[in-house]
């Protein structure tokens, strides 16, 4: 998938994830697409409750080895 | 639609305890909250310029796991149940304690306490210092981080009473 910005949260745990992903989308324009690695299970619904609650929109979660990738798109 | 808002009251002044109202200040901010924390009596303590000295302490907290942040994953497991009297009798067992704590929460990934308060007023959380526990403790506004606000009870409500959350911590 293209993305324009990319995240490595790896190794951080609640609420660093979170809180660097919104500082990502600060910088980006809408429609752009922001591309998150992390480690945190607790990622998982996180990122899910943090784009229906700013409507930023979750593209995609996929898991492998234990790593998380999302993509978010901006609103 | 409105600017949600959080309101928090901040009332404890360990390692530990400064956690739970900055990870949930800054990630309500995270979400386009509104946010403010009052801090009162030993809450005081996490709006100090310097936050390197707070500390944790197991004694008489039974919930508290003592557990070592180094060695192998089987030594790492251990709980370390320490009998109350010898915690309170050993020198400087709280400062071990702490230091063994702020090793596990860098093993973690985990902020310090130091960064999520930067976090925070990155992101507009708004501090609040409750002025009367500010005289009682002896302490002055120079101890405090620029831009809180000294205020009293009435003010806090001013907030707290509009916000869709409010906590007591």
């Amino acid at each position: 998938m293209d993305f324009q910005k990319e995240l490595d949260a790896r190794g951080l745990n609640c609420p660093l994830p979170i809180l660097r992903a919104k500082k990502s989308l600060n910088d980006m324009t809408s429609g752009e697409m922001l591309k998150i690695l992390a480690t945190d299970p607790g990622s998982v619904k996180d990122f899910a409750a943090f784009a229906k609650q700013t409507g930023n929109e979750l593209v995609s979660t996929a898991e492998a080895g234990g790593e998380y990738t999302f993509f978010m798109k901006k609103k | 639609m409105d600017q949600k808002k959080l309101a928090i009251i901040a009332t404890k002044g360990t390692l530990d305890w400064a956690y739970p109202p900055l990870i949930l200040a800054s990630t309500a901010a995270a979400l386009g909250y509104e946010v403010q924390v009052f801090s009162t009596f030993y809450g005081l303590q996490l709006m100090k310029k310097d936050v390197s000295d707070l500390k944790v302490s197991p004694l008489g907290n039974p919930g508290m796991p003592m557990k070592m942040p180094f060695g192998p994953k089987w030594f790492r497991g251990i709980n370390w149940n320490i009998p109350n009297i010898i915690q309170a009798n050993v020198p400087g067992f709280e400062s071990l304690a702490t230091v063994l704590m702020k090793q596990t929460i860098a093993n973690n990934g985990v902020a310090t306490i130091a960064d999520l308060r930067d976090l925070c007023v990155e992101a507009e959380v708004k501090f609040l210092a409750c002025q009367m526990t500010v005289e009682l403790f002896g302490f002055k506004h120079s101890d405090f981080i620029d831009g809180i606000d000294f205020v009293g009870a009435a003010t806090f409500f001013e907030f707290a009473g509009e916000s869709d959350i409010c906590l007591y911590i």
